[in-house]
């Protein structure tokens, strides 16, 4: 058998977008690995850690350790939270002498889950072919550019896509103005950066926005929404798994 | 200045609503990120030359006293005159006594942040001195009494319209039908109200982009010249500079100085870089009869060995700011004060304190954008987490927000609790969704939903699913 992994599942594909975790699941699983899903898990923590609550962070730091810490891979569906786990956690914890280790630990071995595939299954191709007719494009979000440094990794999978046109956004390198609570914190501000980011989208000529989290996806979704446009957005485990059938973020489901 | 950082909603709200601020920006927001990209590529040690200046200002930080004991030490064998200035009032204390003593009437200045930290044009005015600034960016905005919205482009929120506008009103004597469309006439009609002033000027008064500390020097860095005119003409010459701008060696300050203007500019180096090193010598063609130098702390001793220490390794490039997306949204005035953009986010509340400043180091998305070009690898979004996490400790925050934050985290530090609510929330939402998939509006998500739909759950928990597909 294959590698043993536990799939963090992040609270927002928990949430909002269950087929996203089983997307995942269905990548890891013809990639060979054995996939569980730790009942322990909730949130990484990151709304905590972003607002200054640092006790209420490392409580959830402990938990997550705690559930995960038995896995040799840990896999998350999101950069975003799995910058939080990998990049974060051993600082959350560093004054902490029991969990300062376990933390240092488990973030050598999570994982956001294209980083995955690339770097640990050494997969130069999808481990199952699929198939989705779009002109795509891959929208970074800052935590798996930035923090993660993955920007090959999701495009070559993409363009390994049956059907998939690939273009890139202009400015691409810009954040779509989510950012956890800041989006209700100070949502003009906000707005003003998902419109620029939408107005690229459109520009782009795509007809399919997709990226690793689903936190910047129900913005951008949710912005062409209200604007009219009819521009799908997805998470990029649904494109690789070609799950066009589906409806995507914010579309009707009867 | 009034700060009004604590109303940087409110600044916000007003720079997104206004037209030419707006058409600034959006001349600013990509030629500058071009600028800087192109210039690194042709720097291929850049990054080497990044971890460099971070050593040398930590080390210097690091050794801060000993530095600063040199510098005064070589400042004073050249002729020189130090001042040590604890805060802000202290600073303005001792400038206008210079000025005094040197009977002065008119001041020329060229660019300084200290400067308008301390507020020292309006001291200075406020007790018959006439400050002139002879920066252009800093002309403008003092025609306009405007303080400064970028740390080196400090008109950069105007249009060359409004520019137009505010010479026509300023400069009365010249012809009224003179054509001011063209930037080299605006910066002809400036440089023609400058001359005369410089000549007039009894004390000069610069910033400092680096104090060297093996040699006394103090170093400035300009694309106009006016620095050169402004600290050499004057009898005096006051150098405003803070604590953490000493380097040890003039080695160091290039090292630096190699990262600066490609950071800042994307140029390789600044038109004018200059080195002060005392008054005028006996045989010299030029240089003031005083050189003094007035060391600002301000709050900055109190970083030291805090988790804000790092921020003292700024160098002021604006890079940060030419790369946030908050700062390219409402420019540099919403941020209340003289610092803006992530570096001010940081530094601001530092020195007039969290209270006032709680706004800036919260109104990031931690995109890290700004980390990722600071020339000092400054890591800006951790410290404003860093004043947001002292802000949760002092309950400064909205109580609202605070009370959503222990709720959640209550539910979230109980798994079993915390599935169950996820199931029902996400099964009625998933129900009131499913026929149009997102939501116009929803009650407390107001902020999002003003101007984007929410999008629909899905209907099932992936943990409800998961359980029901394993045996």
């Amino acid at each position: 058998m294959g590698e043993k992994v536990g799939l963090f599942v992040t609270c927002l594909v928990d949430f909002f977008r269950p087929s996203v975790g089983f997307a995942a699941v269905k990548l890891l699983e013809a990639g060979g690995c054995t996939v569980e899903v730790p009942p322990a898990q909730t949130c990484c923590g990151q709304p905590a850690y972003n607002s200054g609550d640092r006790r209420d962070a490392q409580a959830l730091a402990r938990q997550t350790i705690d559930a995960f810490e038995s896995y040799p891979h840990i896999v998350v569906p999101s950069g975003s939270c799995a910058g939080m786990i990998s990049r974060h956690y051993p600082d959350l914890l560093k004054d902490d002498a029991v969990y300062a280790p376990r933390a240092a630990a488990l973030a050598a071995r999570t994982y956001e889950l294209v980083a995955f595939l690339t770097h640990v299954l050494k997969l130069d191709r999808l481990p199952v072919p699929a198939r989705y007719r779009a002109r795509i494009t891959y929208h970074d979000s800052c935590s798996a550019l930035r923090e993660l440094g993955i920007e090959a990794e999701p495009r070559r999978y993409l363009a390994n896509v049956d059907g998939v046109e690939l273009t890139e956004l202009p400015d691409r390198q810009s954040c779509c103005g989510f950012g956890g609570t800041f989006c209700v914190k100070y949502p003009e501000i906000s707005t003003r950066m998902v419109e620029a980011k939408t107005a690229a989208i459109a520009a782009s000529g795509a007809d399919t926005v997709c990226s690793a989290d689903l936190g910047c996806l129900l913005n951008i979704a949710g912005r062409l929404r209200r604007e009219g446009r009819r521009i799908k957005a997805r998470h990029i485990a649904e494109v690789l798994t070609g799950a066009s059938d589906a409806p995507a973020i914010g579309e009707a489901r009867d | 200045m009034q700060a009004t950082s604590h109303a940087f909603k409110e600044n916000a709200h007003r720079a997104l609503r206004d037209p030419d601020l707006q058409a600034a920006l959006a001349k600013m927001r990509h030629g500058s990120v071009v600028r800087r990209a192109s210039a690194i590529l042709r720097l291929p040690e850049f990054e080497a030359l990044r971890d460099q200046g971070r050593a040398i200002k930590d080390h210097v930080l690091a050794n801060l006293d000993f530095y600063l004991t040199c510098f005064e030490e070589r400042v004073t064998t050249a002729g020189g005159f130090v001042h040590w200035a604890a805060d802000a009032e202290a600073a303005r204390t001792i400038v206008l006594d210079i000025c005094r003593k040197a009977g002065a009437r008119t001041v020329t200045k060229g660019k300084s942040m200290i400067g308008e930290e301390i507020a020292i044009n309006e001291h200075l005015a406020l007790h018959g001195i006439t400050p002139v600034e002879t920066d252009l960016g800093e002309y403008i905005i003092q025609l306009r009494n405007e303080p400064p919205s970028h740390l080196i482009a400090p008109a950069i929120h105007l249009t060359k319209e409004q520019i137009a506008t505010s010479f026509r009103t300023a400069h009365q004597d010249l012809d009224p039908a003179r054509p001011l469309g063209d930037p080299a006439a605006l910066l002809a009609e400036a440089r023609g109200q400058l001359r005369e002033r410089f000549l007039a000027a009894d004390v000069g008064i610069t910033g400092a982009n680096f104090l060297i500390a093996e040699t006394g020097s103090t170093v400035i860095v300009t694309n106009e010249g006016n620095g050169d005119l402004t600290q050499t003409l004057p009898r005096v010459h006051v150098v405003l500079a803070s604590l953490e701008k000493v380097v040890p060696t003039l080695e160091d300050a290039s090292t630096i100085l190699r990262l600066l203007a490609r950071s800042a500019t994307g140029q390789e180096f600044s038109v004018y870089t200059t080195f002060s090193t005392g008054p005028r010598r006996k045989g010299d063609l030029d240089g003031p009869d005083e050189f003094h130098v007035v060391l600002l702390d301000n709050g900055r001793s109190r970083m030291l060995g805090t988790e804000f220490q790092d921020m003292l390794r700024c160098i002021r490039c604006g890079a940060c700011l030419n790369h946030c997306p908050i700062y390219q949204a409402v420019g540099g005035h919403a941020y209340g004060w003289v610092y803006t953009g992530p570096m001010g986010a940081v530094l601001t509340p530092a020195i007039i304190g969290i209270e006032e400043a709680g706004h800036l180091p919260n109104a990031s998305t931690f995109c890290g954008r700004c980390e990722s070009v600071c020339p000092m690898r400054i890591p800006l979004p951790k410290m404003m987490r860093h004043w947001r996490e002292r802000e949760f400790e002092r309950h400064l925050q909205p109580a609202r927000m605070r009370l959503a934050l222990k709720a959640w985290a209550f539910l979230a530090r109980r798994p079993g609790l915390y599935r169950l609510a996820a199931w029902m929330g996400a099964t009625l939402l998933g129900r009131a969704g499913r026929g149009s998939g997102a939501f116009g509006s929803l009650p407390l998500a107001a902020g999002w939903t003003a101007t984007r739909d929410m999008p629909a759950p899905e209907g099932k928990t992936f943990h409800a699913l998961w359980r029901a597909r394993s045996p």
